[in-house]
């Protein structure tokens, strides 16, 4: 790159112009709060809330307050039902949608699609609205008299393990769409007729082949479900939270930032790992972007 | 023995279609729900049990003004982030497509962490970086935040889209006389159009439906979302419900009028996407996917 290539002088203008904005829009806000959140997460605070710029390791020590520990545990556990009912329930359902019904997969896809159009907290509402205690679900079981008191349906871990299930489903069910979408037909058949039975061929033949759907259907699932403290407040009412609630709590005015920030980098931490497990086993960044 | 087999065939395309049924059956059963409690006669908070039809709630919710100028915030946010996202996206796109310089790899990693970071450590970074910038938040600070978080989502449509892209078009606009800019929007613009509109459908959509980054940076605007998230604890009136199945009627009615521009769309993209993976083993097959997504 000497400054007489002139291929180097003539391009240097109309890349910079092009590529600038965006790159320090997204170095401004993206990667600057990022490290602001890193740098919070080892600051104090004065008796007033206030972040000081006193420099500690406390944050990171009262992570492993037991209390916080168990809603880790309880947040991983959530997030990894979910992701596997949201598996076992979409890979069947996208198998369908892409293979089976295919002259009419355009149609049932976008049906996978229009439910997004509703505002997700709206839907989850309904949900609660649904399965309330004085909701569509009860009053309909008591006046059938199937029960005499409302069942609680509600604030427990199934609920949150529901709406996550509910909210996330599309984001497992579209890579494994496309994924399945692309199996070579001929090798399908080439396993039967070679005389392997229906299951031996689906675990030998066709999973092996959608790996990469699995894979970041499972990480567009699983990460999400760890941040998303609106379901959990919604259906779980307090009894089932995730690590995003604790740092939400932590946010809200008046409230010790520097510990939540220690709480994102948890976060983070976890997102990074799985990213890279994802990236060892060959999977694609971009086919996480739609 | 074939006749089994028929049989069996036959009944697993049967249980497929219930399998399906069900699934369906539970992604759009809490929007019934919605639309169903949008017209109960109920005046008792949590307005959940049925107390008969009315129409009450679509007459009052064009008098809950609160209520309005939130959808009307989330509106004008929607539109000014898609212009933003869409813009900036595409000229980055095009400009990452052309010029070869350092630090491709960096802008690559700064892209992927708004998609795979969990939405409350975007929300509350940017608020950390907007309080000690001292932005006041509001509309501002609400288009920034999501601006950010569709940017990364234009710029890999228009990307999918310049992957199967013909350089020799452009050279032949030059060649036969037109100048940079007149082959930019007469020639590059047109072939990138579908890429564009799907980067654009999606940051409107994921503007509208945005509750948790919003959350940490709308200071005292209100968005749609954040108004019934508001509202949630003491239980929200059925008049949220008459605005999201009249949002809903709207976006339905949208597709059917576009449907001729909208499923051809839809098909590109997903044939775009299948075209990008068989480049790499066939491309007399990529060839004919093009010419069909052409025409």
């Amino acid at each position: 790159m000497k400054l007489g290539s002139h291929e180097f002088r003539s391009n240097t203008l109309p890349a910079a112009i092009t590529v600038i904005p965006a790159v320090a829009w997204l170095a401004l806000f993206v990667a600057i709060p990022l490290v602001y959140i890193l740098v919070m997460s080892f600051c104090s605070i004065d008796e007033y809330y206030n972040v000081t710029l006193q420099l500690t390791l406390g944050n990171y020590e009262n992570l492993l307050n037991p209390s916080y520990v168990q809603i880790y545990v309880q947040s991983l556990v959530i997030a990894a039902l979910s992701t596997i009912i949201c598996l076992v329930l979409g890979y069947p359902f996208a198998y369908l949608i892409s293979r089976t019904f295919k002259e009419h997969k355009i149609i049932l896809y976008m049906l996978v699609i229009i439910p997004f159009w509703t505002n997700s907290l709206i839907r989850i509402y309904g949900w609660r609205t649904f399965l309330g205690a004085s909701g569509f679900l009860n009053t309909a079981l008591m006046s059938l008299h199937v029960v005499n008191e409302p069942v609680d349906f509600l604030f427990n871990q199934g609920a949150t393990i529901l709406g996550m299930t509910y909210d996330l489903f599309p984001f497992m069910v579209l890579p494994l769409y496309t994924a399945i979408e692309k199996l070579d037909e001929s090798q399908i058949e080439a396993s039967s007729d070679l005389g392997a039975r229906g299951l031996a061929t689906l675990f030998k033949v066709v999973v092996p082949q959608t790996v990469s759907g699995i894979f970041s259907g499972c990480i567009m699932v699983f990460i999400p479900s760890l941040g998303a403290f609106y379901i959990s407040d919604i259906l779980g009412g307090g009894n089932s939270d995730v690590i995003g609630n604790l740092i939400q709590r932590q946010f809200q005015s008046g409230n010790n930032w520097p510990l939540g920030a220690a709480l994102s980098i948890i976060l983070i931490a976890i997102t990074l790992l799985l990213v890279k497990v994802y990236q060892r086993s060959g999977g694609d960044m971009e086919s996480l972007g739609v | 023995m074939a006749l089994k087999r028929q049989l069996r065939e036959k009944l697993r395309h049967r249980g497929g279609i219930v399998y399906c049924a069900i699934i369906y059956g539970v992604l759009f059963l809490p929007i019934a729900v919605i639309v169903a409690n949008s017209f109960n006669a109920t005046d008792t908070k949590p307005y959940m049990s049925w107390k008969g039809f009315t129409f009450d709630w679509y007459a009052r919710l064009f008098s809950d003004k609160s209520l309005l100028s939130s959808f009307g915030n989330t509106m004008v946010l929607a539109i000014a982030t898609t212009i933003i996202a869409t813009v900036m996206g595409t000229i980055v796109a095009v400009g990452m497509y052309r010029y070869m310089f350092r630090g491709k790899g960096i802008i690559d990693g700064l892209l992927y962490i708004p998609v795979v970071i969990p939405e409350i450590v975007m929300g509350i970074s940017l608020l950390v970086l907007f309080t000690s910038i001292h932005l006041p938040q509001g509309m501002p600070s609400l288009v920034i935040a999501h601006v950010t978080f569709c940017l990364p989502f234009v710029i890999f449509n228009v990307r999918a889209r310049l992957d199967g892209y013909d350089q020799s078009l452009e050279e032949a606009s030059m060649d036969l006389g037109a100048n940079k800019l007149k082959t930019f929007f007469g020639v590059t613009l047109p072939m990138l159009a579908p890429g564009i509109a799907g980067g654009a459908l999606l940051s409107f959509t994921l503007s509208i439906d945005d509750v948790v980054v919003s959350f940490f940076v709308n200071g005292q605007t209100m968005t749609f979302p954040l108004k019934v998230m508001q509202s949630i604890k003491s239980g929200v009136a059925p008049d949220v419900n008459a605005l999201s199945t009249l949002i809903l009627i709207a976006t339905i009615l949208l597709v059917v009028l576009t449907q001729s521009k909208m499923v051809p769309n839809l098909v590109s993209k997903l044939r775009n996407r299948r075209s990008r993976a068989l480049r790499s083993q066939d491309c007399a097959g990529t060839l004919s996917v093009n010419l069909k997504e052409e025409s």
